[in-house]
Order: structure tokens, then sequence, then C-alpha cells
């Protein structure tokens, strides 16, 4: 017995737009009934309201679940209504911080900004004068000093790792990790105490580039890893089958065949260090000059810029130029984290 | 014939096999390795010079310095150091306190939204939060300091004042003066968003690599979601996700501009969360560092040798929990 | 597959005990009526209309990737759970089609259970407690949990070995003893189907042999749908057989007849080819 033509395919498990409208209007129940209770109880503000909205629609769901189905489905929607909660509560905090910036951070820069530095003004001048230029190429050219050191060194440790995998691989991997979680400023006492303090008794842009690198290493390392452990041992079998030796295998076919898996991984490294702030507080010294010279005298970056504007000045000009080095600098963040994801294709579901 | 009279009484040993690689080789997996030990090396030489710094004043103070709690720089009348006393408790009792108020509220948020990024959404969604909260992983911890200052304060310290007002009888809510901005509950706070977006991300993997037959087993059950939760997807992820939790609170413990921001840092043992005074070890380092004298420079070393030993066992644990539970589970 | 002729499968399916349906059937069994089933916008399984009778065992034969699989999750409403899954048609338990608009999922899975094709005991719970699962997992309420733990693992043949390890974890059993303690944790909530996905293609023929038994004791109380590549074990287990084929489009159900009689004189040729091994 078939059937003459084919019928279309449905989905009748889905949440139906009955289900949802009842849904919204328990949500819509509690918002009325939380009103009440703010207007009638001790509650008050907002924060009275939001609490009192989630209880009682929380509650008011559970009840319906418990009516239509049974308790196991109401402790159910319980948890739903919390893990929602949960992730409006992580949300929160993103839009604000996101929203601040771009507000706040907009009254903040002028394009005067980027031709100018901080030697013919102070932080608490309009933001119209002075600028964050000697910043940002600070910022530059430690990031690009950092790099310099980190790479190769990241890079050999994931190599040592993926490659050679020695006896001590484990422990080097451990290690690793553990570098990860070094706090930021003991990266700059280390360096201080290694450096700065028995032998150049300077603050420079070079040492700020090695405490830099201190927390840029294991970022590179490890994603360098994730990367290269990708490339399927097909390749690497191929070449030393061809009678290649493991340096040309590896220089020639594996680390190729990984670029853009590295340059994933310089990404990553650069957008971990280039908000740094403690470090550079201590090794770096804050110049209000433009400085080019990584050796020889203290280095601005955009971080201390913040950082000087926000504590030592005081005045709504001084936050406001704050907030004008911050959207630079979280612009700065957002494009590298974007181009990372773009180019690692990372998939997310 | 001939066969069975060869055929021995025992196995034969397997032979060993070797190679002389050639020299690019040996360069190659001298240089490799080389590089390779470089973390080793790193992290040797951050334990070894902040000890020698800090050598000269842990080997006066001794124990006290962790236990006692005053850091003064006494100085006679021509202004030289006469006489100093370092001790860091009050600082590690805040760093312990800022960085444990930051754990409860944060990682209860993060757990329940890695359960709804993994369980409850969907298609672009989905995709969307998930790319919002490993971006907000990437942002700076001064913008985390700068807003909580400037942003969050005033409602924190709103919270703080309901927080005393209903459960000022329990001790820690309790205030010794109505001063309730720049507290440990405000810095506690600042760090647990700070750490919400690692603790998600890390939980997300885990609770992502649950094995599908137990997932639908249950499910075949007449599992809720929640039933299915409860008996698979939390005994599967369980070390890893505290492994994730501790990632958090080391990353919480050794966070220096944010506290400094947000926390006033005065010194003295503070338990009670809602007054405004404290610190912790990172960001006390980071105020005395200015105006410090050589003696004084060296006790901070000590300082940051303790914060150093302290995040690094708290990361090795993390590490070993997420690395024996995470990736296979139980 | 080399000396088992169509005539000889055909006779050990007539040679099986004939199964007397015991006296507490539960439910009356399943109907499914034009079940057509997508992957997105891709056409798996082709208006598939079957009963299966309470009491009675129902054996799902065809080729790889015909959609025997796909056609079973629909019956316990798993086909869900792929993301682009999507169905039309109706499965009919009881008289109620358990597709229909407020329908209790939870329910419809305490009363269509399922055994998978790779054993999947709770790896966290003890043997007991896994067979037990079931009633925490729904949150039903039992009184004699004892006596029902130990019923459930003599109805899967796993009582005597498992007797004295009850506090055990479920990991530490031979495969095929997980896949008999998946079966007991099926029973204990007292399902009146049982679906199971070539339960024993992971097993050796020992404990392939055991839980063969312990299906045809199950069908005297429930109906039971098996899907499975082996010929002889639907020779062996099956009072109804159907055969399901693809060829490039979507999977459909050929024929369905009593075992024996699809053995020895299918009506279809592709049926025909397929038991004497001319392909599959």
């Amino acid at each position: 017995m078939t059937q003459a033509t084919i019928p279309s395919p449905q989905t009748p498990w889905a949440t139906s737009f009955q289900q949802r409208l009842n849904t919204a209007g328990l949500i819509a129940l509690g918002a009325v009934l939380a009103g009440v209770a703010v207007k009638t109880t001790g509650l008050s503000g907002k924060l009275g309201f939001a609490v009192s909205l989630f209880v009682i629609a929380s509650l008011l769901i559970f009840v319906q679940q418990l009516r239509l189905r049974d308790m196991a489905a109401a402790k159910d929607s319980l948890l739903s209504s919390f893990a929602s909660l949960a992730i409006v509560l992580t949300l929160i905090p993103i839009i604000s911080i996101v929203s601040t910036v771009v507000i706040r951070g907009y009254q903040g820069i002028h394009f005067g900004m980027f031709a100018n530095d901080m030697t013919m003004a102070s932080v608490n001048d309009p933001v119209t004068a002075g600028g964050l230029l000697h910043a940002l190429v600070g910022t530059v050219i430690m990031v690009g000093v950092a790099l310099l050191i980190s790479f190769p060194i990241g890079l050999l440790t994931a190599l040592y790792l993926t490659e050679i995998r020695g006896k001590l691989a484990r422990p080097i991997k451990f290690l690793v990790q553990a570098m990860s979680g070094v706090p930021s400023i003991v990266a700059g006492l280390f360096i201080l105490s290694i450096l700065v303090i028995p032998v150049t008794q300077e603050l420079t842009g070079l040492m700020g580039s090695l405490a830099l690198s201190i927390l840029m290493i294991p970022t590179i390392a490890r994603t360098a890893e994730e990367m290269l452990l990708l490339i399927p041992n097909d390749l690497r079998e191929a070449g030393v089958a061809l009678g290649a030796t493991q340096w040309r295998t590896v220089s020639g076919v594996v680390v190729p065949a990984a670029r853009s898996g590295l340059v994933t991984a310089i990404i990553l490294g650069i957008a971990r260090i280039i908000g740094e702030t403690a470090p550079l507080l201590l090794v770096s010294g804050g110049a209000d000059a433009l400085n080019f010279n990584p050796a020889s005298g203290p280095m601005g970056s955009l971080p201390f810029y913040i950082w000087k504007a926000f504590l030592t000045g005081g005045t709504e000009e001084a936050y406001a130029r704050a907030w004008g080095g911050m959207l630079v600098l979280l612009i700065l963040i957002v494009s590298l984290f974007s181009l990372a994801r773009y180019l690692s294709g990372r998939k997310v579901a | 014939m001939t066969l069975l009279e060869n055929r021995s009484a025992s196995i034969p040993e397997p032979r060993e096999i070797t190679t002389k690689p050639r020299i690019s080789d040996q360069i190659f997996r001298l240089v490799v390795t080389i590089g390779g030990m470089s973390s080793l090396v790193i992290l040797g030489l951050i334990a070894l010079f902040l000890s020698i710094k800090g050598f000269n004043v842990l080997k006066v103070e001794q124990l006290s310095f962790i236990t006692e709690s005053k850091w003064e720089v006494l100085q006679d009348g021509e202004g030289k150091i006469a006489e100093s006393t370092f001790g860091l408790a009050a600082m590690l009792v805040g760093t312990f306190l800022s960085a444990f108020i930051a754990i409860i509220v944060g990682v209860p948020i993060a757990v329940l939204s890695a359960l709804y990024l993994t369980f409850y959404a969907r298609g672009s969604v989905k995709k969307l939060l998930v790319s919002l909260i490993d971006l907000m992983a990437a942002f700076p911890s001064l913008l985390f300091g700068f807003w909580g200052f400037i942003v969050l304060m005033g409602s924190a310290e709103y919270w703080a004042k309901l927080l005393n007002k209903y459960l000022g009888f329990i001790p820690i809510f309790d205030v010794p003066a109505p001063i309730f901005e720049r507290s440990p509950f405000i810095a506690g706070l600042v760090l647990a968003i700070m750490i919400i977006p690692i603790v998600t991300a890390i939980s997300r993997e885990i609770f992502d690599q649950t094995p599908l037959d137990r997932i639908q087993a249950a499910y075949a059950l007449g599992a809720s979601k929640l039933s299915m939760i409860r008996a698979v997807v939390i005994p599967y992820g369980r070390g890893g996700v505290v492994g994730g939790a501790m990632l958090g609170l080391g990353r919480a413990m050794g966070e220096t501009v944010a506290v400094y921001t947000v926390l006033n840092v005065v010194y003295q043992i503070n338990w009670q969360v809602l007054f405004g005074a404290g610190g912790n070890v990172a960001s006390l380092i980071l105020l005395k560092f200015g105006e410090a004298g050589p003696d004084e420079v060296d006790a901070l070393m000590a300082a940051g040798l303790v914060l150093f030993l302290l995040t690094l066992v708290v990361n090795a644990i993390s590490d070993i929990l997420i690395n024996t539970f995470g990736k296979k589970g139980r | 597959m080399q000396a088992t002729t169509p005539s000889s499968l055909a006779s050990v399916a007539n040679n099986r005990e004939q199964r007397v349906p015991g006296t507490n059937l539960l439910g009356t069994g399943l109907e499914t009526r034009g079940v057509h089933a997508w992957f997105g916008k891709k056409h798996v399984l082709s208006d598939v209309s079957l009963d299966f009778a309470a009491g009675t065992v129902t054996a799902l034969i065809g080729p790889s990737g015909c959609g025997k699989s796909t056609y079973l999750r629909t019956l316990n409403r798993m086909h869900e759970f792929i993301p682009t899954a999507a169905l039309a048609g109706e499965v009919l338990l009881d008289g109620q089609d358990i597709y229909a608009a407020g329908t209790d999922v939870t329910k419809i899975r305490l009363k269509v259970g399922m055994v998978f094709q790779k054993p999947n005991p709770f790896p966290s719970m003890t043997i007991g407690e896994n067979v037990l699962s079931g009633l925490k997992l729904a949150q039903l309420k039992k009184s004699n949990t004892d006596d029902l733990l130990e019923s459930c693992l003599v109805r899967a043949g796993l009582w005597s070995e498992v007797k004295d390890r009850l506090g055990e974890h479920g990991g530490a059993l031979s495969g095929g003893q997980q896949q008999r303690l998946c079966i007991a944790r099926s029973l204990a909530v007292e399902p009146q189907v049982l679906l199971m996905d070539e339960p024993c293609s992971a097993l050796d023929p020992g404990s392939t042999f055991r839980i063969e038994e312990t299906i045809s004791e199950l069908a005297k109380s429930m109906t039971i749908v098996i899907v499975t590549h082996n010929m002889q074990q639907a020779a062996r287990v099956s009072d109804y057989t159907a055969f399901f084929l693809s060829d490039g489009g979507p999977g459909v159900m050929v024929e369905t007849a009593p075992t024996s009689k699809i053995f020895s004189s299918p009506t279809d040729k592709r049926t025909e080819d397929y038991v004497t091994g001319r392909f599959g």
C-alpha cells in the first residue's frame, strides 16, 4: 500500500508556538506580580524587581509543569530556569562592559590622538590635548620584540611535544600549563630581579618585552601544539618514507602545513599580552614621549597610558582620556580575536 | 623435517633496533629539546631569583613572613631605614577572601551557563553566545578593574548595604564603620566576572565530551533533561569542572590591577567582606613598589615568591584534575 | 553465511518451540502507519506501515544503511535527538499516536524501552544502582525495589552471576554481562515494548545465545522488535520478520511475513535475493 505523494517532513516534538506563548504568558504574569510585590513589600529598585520576577516566574512555570505533567518535569523546569538565569547573568557584564567602553571611549578619542604623545599635555587636560601615539608605538614595539622572543621558543616547545615526544614530554607539558598560570606581576618582579636591578638598572621597553614573553610563550606553545597535532600523521610518515630526515620532514612538510594554525597561535599570543598592565608598570617605565628604542629609556604603552590617565588624574577629562585609550585597546583585541577565529575556522557547536 | 629440528625450545628475544641519525637531525633534535626545556628553565629561574632576592628578608622574618600582619618600614631621624617588619598575613587573608568570593559567586553561574550552552542553546544563538563569552575571556584585567570601579561600584555598594542590613548578624557581614565602597566584596565580584568566561569555556568543553551513548541510555529510560544531567553529565564531568574552577581560583588569586583599582588597599586583616579595606598580595606589591627602598624591594620579591608558589600549586592541582578527568572522564 | 540456505533458515524457524503467549501481556502492541523519516533534506525512510502484536518478536532485517535503526528510533521517540531530524506518519501505542501534540515523551519512553548495540551501563553506578536507574531517572517511586532488582536480573539471565556483587561497578562485567545488565535495566520500568538495536553484534556467541534465550522468555509478556544483521538470529528468535531495503534512495519496507515464510517462500524477488545471499 504505497502512498501517492510523499508527505511533508514535520517535527511534532519541537516546542510549539502555543507552548512558547504559554511560557511567555507566564513570564509576563510573573512580571506583573513582581511589580505588585515591589510596590507592596519592602523590596525596591531594579534588584528587587529582578529577583521577584525570577522567583515568581520560575514558580509559575514549576506549577504549570506539575499540573500538566509530573514532578520530574516540574523539577526539570527549575533547572531550565536557573540555567537561563545563569546565562543572562553572564551576558549582562559583557554587554555592560562593551557598551561602557564604546560610549565613554567615544567621547575620549579625537583624530589628533594618533599623531601626538603626552609630552606637552597632562592627563587632566582636555582630551584634545596630547595623544596616544607614544603609547601605541610603544605597545607595537614591545609586543613585536616579545613576539620575536616568544614565537621561536613557543614553537620549539610545541615541536618538542609533538614531533620529538621525548621522555620529558609530559613534565614539559605540565610545566607549560604551570607557566601559563604565573601571575603577571610575578613576571614583572622576575625581570626586575634578574635584569633590571642587578644589570641594567634602567626601566626600558626591552624589559617590558621580556616580562611579556613569559606570559606569551605558554599561549603560543599550547596553541601551536594543538595546531601541530591536527596535522595528520600520514604527512609525517610520507616524508620519512621518502627518505627525508626528521628535520626536513618537519621544516618542509609539517610546519608549512600548520602555517595558518601557527599564525593563529601568534595572534592569540598577541591578544593575550597586549592588555597586560602589571608587569609594564614595574619594568618598562611609562614614558610620555615617543621612544622608538626598546633598549634605552622608558617606553610608554597603551595599558600604561590608560593606567596613568585613570589613576593619576582624577578629573572627568582624565577619565575620558582613559576610556578613549581603552576603546582603542578593545578595538585591537576584538580585531585580533576575530582574525584568529576566522583563520582557525574553529567549530563552536 | 628440517623445521622440526630447527625449532628451538624457547621464543627468541626481540632485537634491539637502533639507528644513527644524520647530523642535521641530531642538531635539529638538540635545538628543539633545548627550546622545549625553556619552560622548565624559566620557571626554575623565577623561583631561584625571587628566592635569592627575597632571601635576606625571609631569613630574618622566617615563618612570621606569612603569619604576621605588619608591614612597615620605620625611618629614623635622618630618613634612613631603621627597622622593618614584613609580614604578609593580612594580604594573604585578602587574597584568599577575594578569590573565595569570586569562586562562590562565579563558579555556579559559570557551570550553569555551560549547561545552558551545551544542552539548551542551539544554532546561531549558541554560536553567538559562545563567541561572546570567549571574547570576554580575552578582555584585559585593566578593563574589568575600571569598569568595576566606575560602573559596578554603585550597585555593589547598594547590594553590600542590603547584605549588611539583613544579614549583618553574621560576623563576616558586619562592618565596623559604614564604609562600603572598595571592599573585598566588590573585588570578589569583579574577580567573579573575570573568571566566569574561563570556567564556562572549560566546563562547556567537558560537558560537550560526555559520551553520547550514556546520554542516550538515560533518555531511552525515560529521563528528563535534569535527570540525565545528574546521572550522566555530572559524574562524567565533575573532576574536570572542579579543575576548571581551580584554574579560575588561580587567576583570581594572582590578579593585580583589577583588585588594585577596586579595593582600598589597607594593611589590616579584614574578614568583614563588606567593609572597605583589604588587599591581596599582588596589589600590595604594586602599591609598595614605587617608593620601596632596597630592603622593601627584597621583601616584595619574597612576597612575589609566595604568590608564585601559591598559584603554582593551585594550577598544578587544576591541571591534574582536568587531565585526569576532563579528557577521558570515567 | 555458508551453509545456510533459506530452507534451512525456514526449518530453524519452524522447529523452534512455539511460543505460548503469557497470560499477563503488557499492552496491545505497536502500530506504525506511513512512517517517513528525514535528516535535513535527505529522505531516509519511506512509508513504513508495520504492526507489532503483543507477545511477539519481530525481526527487522536488511543490508546496512537501509533505515532499520532509524525506523526503530522513531518507535520510542529517540529519532528526534538528531538536530535535523524530521518525520511524517503515525506511531500508535495502545491506539494513541505517540507524536500527538501534548504527549509526554518521557512517559512514552517508559513504555517503549530500548537496548543499544554497544552495551552502555552507567559507569558511575553500581550494578544494583544500574538496574534500578530507570526508576531514579524517571523519578518513579516503588516500594519493593529489592524484589524488583532480583526479578529483573533473573529475567535478563544475569542474577546468578552477579547476585553477590551488586555493589560493584557496572564497568567490571564482560561485554555479554553488560548487555544483559542493560536489558535488566530496561525491564525495571516495566515497558510494554522492548526495542533492540543489534543487541548481540558486539558479543561472543555464548552471550548471544544467552540473550536470545532471554528474548524468547521476555516475549511471553511484551512486544519485542529487534534489528539484526544476522539472518540465523532472526530465524532463531523471531515470529515475524520485515525486510528493509534501500536502492540509494529512502529505505523502504519491502515485505513482512511470518519468519518461516519469509525464508522459505518470500513474495518479493528482492527479499529472495537477500535471504539467499545474492547480495547484502
